[in-house]
């Protein structure tokens, strides 16, 4: 193992319990690393009931009419998946999990600025997950709204829309506080000589993400408060019934949830930014244009919103100063594919599973984005908007996109995490049956999405099968890769071969310090780099 | 090669082609570079990574060509949707009119069809409104769609150019029966048309209040007129007839009167009838006193 691990005061964090004792000691952490543990076991437990009720649609949607549930079920399965995959899943995801866990050791911090803090988020968000249980199982019934919440349906149907919304603004605290809690780490506790430019380039993505999550995460919460007023004291905001405007809620349900997608992606890129240049032993291509564009994607993406309602009314002007501004804040995230593939040009290439699944984020990331851009457009947006082709663009954006980097974060960081190695032969096989699988349940959605198929249908027209059923088959398969991939992490991470502290040859400041790391992080003061990618 | 189903597949088309067509070139050649940068640059060929220095001309160049492309694909993508707002004068006009769970269209004069019959190569005016929640109105083989939203115009126009039945889907999720909300377009010759419209009969003008607060509230949807079923038990012959119900999980026999009429409108989980899933029925609680006794005359004469 490492040097600096045979020093005798190191203890790692997993050992050090601190003041209490068993699962207190984990539920009253306040250190990062257990926090951001905490919070992978709960994301991990949410994603994999978002992925049974996702496989659930999969079987109903195997023939047209009624096939495993009824039409109601269908539609609170739809609802919940939402709710489970964007709020507790997706946008939590990467910062709260690898962002807790990297962010200080990466600006040579002993923790976050506000340790106790940083654990009330935790607690908060705990909190607002129960509560969206609760909506589930209350008497009025399982939501049947749509994780969008549209009104005026969300103010009129029967079903447990308070609890859910309400769920969903506690969980909306827990992102605030998050992002307050980096946005002043980064600010206050880089080690001394660590300048802004000489940060990674994840604390950089982090950096931008908190802003947009300190800044729009407040819309949706007032959104949502209001939507949660006019249920409960019939004050007309969205209602038209009751003189307010649907289109109110939309406008306003949106400028915080397109910014929420930037809260999903950056930090995926951040961290497929972090791998390549790991795996081809090459300092990043584009250190600041890659920097930069972080911050310009969370400015420009706040202005886009209107790109989800193109169809809902709204005037022509707003139609096309909408369509103009979000094909301009793809540039940013082009430049980004740009200057990852140059990385690899004349490289050291380590073909490795957290590097494959990088390769396996850009390939499913240039589809989703490159479809987005044929919903950008206002012409073919007409055509798709609202259909399957948006369900299967935003799904490789989200899961080929964010969910491949969490994975391609997991595989990379794990050996740091947990002080273990995971079988290498095992994941890749897991990988492969993962990526076959994604485009085979995705990559049909298209295709009946241009045909017209609108999404949220219970039931379809029978020319539209044969795409659902490979689609199904490709459901399948996933869910299978997703198994193998789980089980070989969990068997890596407790009975794995004891992982060196830097088994990937990293050059960012968490590979200079013992696998799992100290509870202090640092027991020297860690010797900051002008260049974090110097890999002579 | 494009489909002249309507005047507007030919903008929408050919603005898809040439931003998938760009998108595949980026695809293809992306995906290639990486695989020929893993095969050619492998660890296992042995050679020492090489560090290489930003280049500020290629990076300024790899934001140029792709701001140039994505302005132009919005200029295309803007060129093809401006003639969807622009409707000509001479439009004949027709509503469509969304409900949970279906589409109705009238006609000028009054006229009320359930399916959207249109003349060939003459330019049609859609008015869109919808009477209680959000709906969608989409055409995908004419590229349109518009939502219907309650109490807030919105339009959409098209010329057919072909004969034919074409489908029209709700787009907008609207509630239980969403993937039900289904409808016909039918393009027929100016004679058939016109021939067609006589054998409308016209909306009863004065149709009696309780079926107008009916129709507004979308319970016939659920709940038909005719004796058939259809989410909920019909309404023919409700009054006075005797049903079994169950009752916070017991079975009882009751009577239908005004008093159960009310109370299942008000709170329709108290005594679910025998055969019909709880829970279906939303509450309609902003119902008046007038409303509901107008419903409960109306019920009465419902032979
Ligand atoms: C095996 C994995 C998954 C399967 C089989 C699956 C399948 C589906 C299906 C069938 C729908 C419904 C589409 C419709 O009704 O038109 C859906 C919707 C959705 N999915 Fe997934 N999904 C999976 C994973 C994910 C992941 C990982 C995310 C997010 C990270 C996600 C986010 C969503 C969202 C936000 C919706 C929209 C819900 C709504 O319309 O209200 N899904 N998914
Ligand atoms: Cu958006
Ligand atoms: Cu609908």
């Amino acid at each position: 193992m490492s040097n600096v691990s045979a020093n005798s005061e190191y203890v790692s964090y997993l050992d050090h319990h601190g003041k209490y004792k068993g699962i207190m000691s984990w539920i009253m952490a306040t250190d990062h690393k257990r926090i951001a543990l905490l919070y992978m076991y709960s994301i991990m437990t949410f994603f994999i009931i978002g992925v049974v009720l996702g496989i659930m649609m999969k079987l109903e949607m195997l023939t047209p009419g009624e096939t495993i549930m009824k039409a109601k079920m269908y539609n609170s399965v739809f609802t919940l998946h939402g709710i489970l995959m964007i709020f507790m899943v997706v946008i939590p995801g990467l910062s709260a999990v690898f962002g807790n866990f990297f962010l200080p050791i990466h600006i040579g911090a002993k923790d976050v600025s506000f340790p106790k803090l940083n654990r009330f988020s935790w607690w908060i968000f705990v909190v607002g997950s129960i509560m969206a249980v609760l909506s589930q199982v209350l008497k009025d019934g399982p939501p049947d709204t749509g994780w969008t919440f549209y009104a005026p349906y969300s103010t009129t149907t029967s079903s447990n829309v308070i609890m859910a919304t309400a769920a969903a603004f506690v969980l909306g605290f827990s992102s605030i506080l998050t992002g307050l809690n980096f946005i002043v780490t980064i600010h206050q506790l880089r080690a001394p000589g660590m300048k802004f430019f000489n940060m990674p380039l994840f604390p950089w993505a982090l950096y931008a993400t908190a802003w947009i999550q300190l800044l729009a995460t407040p819309v949706i919460g007032i959104t949502l408060l209001m939507l949660i007023a006019e249920r409960a004291f019939h004050i007309g905001f969205f209602d038209p019934a009751l003189g307010g405007d649907p289109l109110l809620f939309q406008h306003l349900f949106w400028i915080y949830s397109h910014p929420a997608v930037y809260v999903m992606m950056l930090p995926a890129m951040g961290v497929i930014t972090e791998i390549i240049p790991t795996f081809c032993q090459r300092q990043i291509y584009g250190y600041k244009a890659v920097a930069v564009s972080s911050l310009a994607i969370a400015g420009v993406g706040f202005l886009v919103w209107g790109h989800h309602m193109y169809t809902s009314g709204m005037s022509d002007t707003a139609r096309w100063f909408f369509s103009l501004l979000t094909f301009i804040v793809a540039v940013p995230s082009a430049i980004k594919v740009f200057n990852w593939i140059t990385t690899m040009y004349k490289g050291s290439i380590d073909v490795k599973p957290p590097f494959l699944y990088a390769l396996a984020f850009i390939f499913l990331f240039i589809i989703g984005g490159t479809t987005g851009l044929l919903l950008g457009s206002v012409a073919t947006n007409v055509q798709v908007h609202d259909t399957a082709f948006v369900v299967a663009h935003f799904h490789y954006i989200i899961f080929g996109g964010m969910g491949f980097a969490f994975f391609a974060a997991i595989h990379y960081w794990l050996p740091k995490m947990y002080g273990r190695m995971y079988d290498f032969k095992m994941a890749n096989i897991g990988l492969v049956i993962n990526f076959i699988g994604f485009n085979l349940l995705y990559f049909p959605q298209f295709v009946i999405g241009i045909q017209g198929m609108p999404r949220r249908y219970f039931d379809y027209p029978a020319k539209f099968q044969p795409a659902q059923l490979v689609s199904s088959i490709g459901g399948f398969i996933l869910v299978t890769g997703l198994i193998i991939m789980i089980y070989t992490l969990v068997k890596g991470a407790r009975k794995g071969a004891p992982a060196p502290a830097n088994p990937w040859r990293g050059s960012t400041l968490e590979w200079q310090i013992p696998s799992p790391p100290s509870v202090e992080n640092f027991d020297e003061e860690p010797v900051i780099k002008e260049n974090p990618y110097d890999y002579k | 090669m494009f489909s002249k189903a309507s005047n507007f597949v030919y903008g929408v088309d050919s603005a898809f082609l040439i931003i998938t067509g760009i998108s595949v070139f980026f695809l293809v050649v992306l995906t290639a570079l990486m695989i020929y940068f893993v095969i050619k640059y492998n660890r296992k060929n042995g050679k020492p990574a090489q560090q290489i220095k930003d280049n500020m001309a290629l990076e300024i160049t790899w934001i140029a060509i792709p701001m140039i492309i994505v302005l132009y694909m919005f200029y295309i993508g803007w060129k093809g949707f401006i003639p969807m707002r622009v409707v000509p004068e001479d439009a004949i006009e027709i509503t469509a009119e969304g409900s949970m769970w279906k589409f109705k269209f009238e006609y000028p004069g009054n006229k009320i069809a359930d399916t959207l019959v249109v003349p060939i190569d003459r330019s049609i005016l859609i008015n869109l409104k919808s009477v209680d929640v959000l709906h969608g109105f989409s055409v995908p083989a004419f590229r349109i769609k518009e939502d219907m939203v309650p109490n807030k115009p919105n339009y959409s126009w098209f010329t057919a150019g072909e004969l034919g039945d074409y489908d029209i889907y709700c787009t907008v999720y609207c509630g239980l029966n969403h993937s039900n909300m289904l409808g016909v377009i039918r393009v027929v010759t100016q004679q058939e048309y016109d021939k067609w419209l006589l054998t409308l009969h016209e909306k009863l003008k004065d149709s009696p209040q309780g079926m107008k607060i009916l129709e507004k509230n979308g319970c016939i949807a659920c709940h038909s007129l005719d004796g058939s079923k259809v989410v909920g038990p019909s309404f023919k012959g409700i009054y006075g007839s005797k049903r079994k119900v169950s009752t916070s999980g017991s079975e009882r026999e009751i009577t239908v009167d005004d008093a159960y009429i009310t109370k299942s409108i008000v709170d329709p989980g108290a005594d679910v009838v025998v055969g019909y899933p709880a829970g279906l029925m939303q509450p309609y609680k902003s119902l008046s006193e007038s409303d509901l006794k107008l419903i409960n005359e109306y019920l009465k004469g419902l032979k």
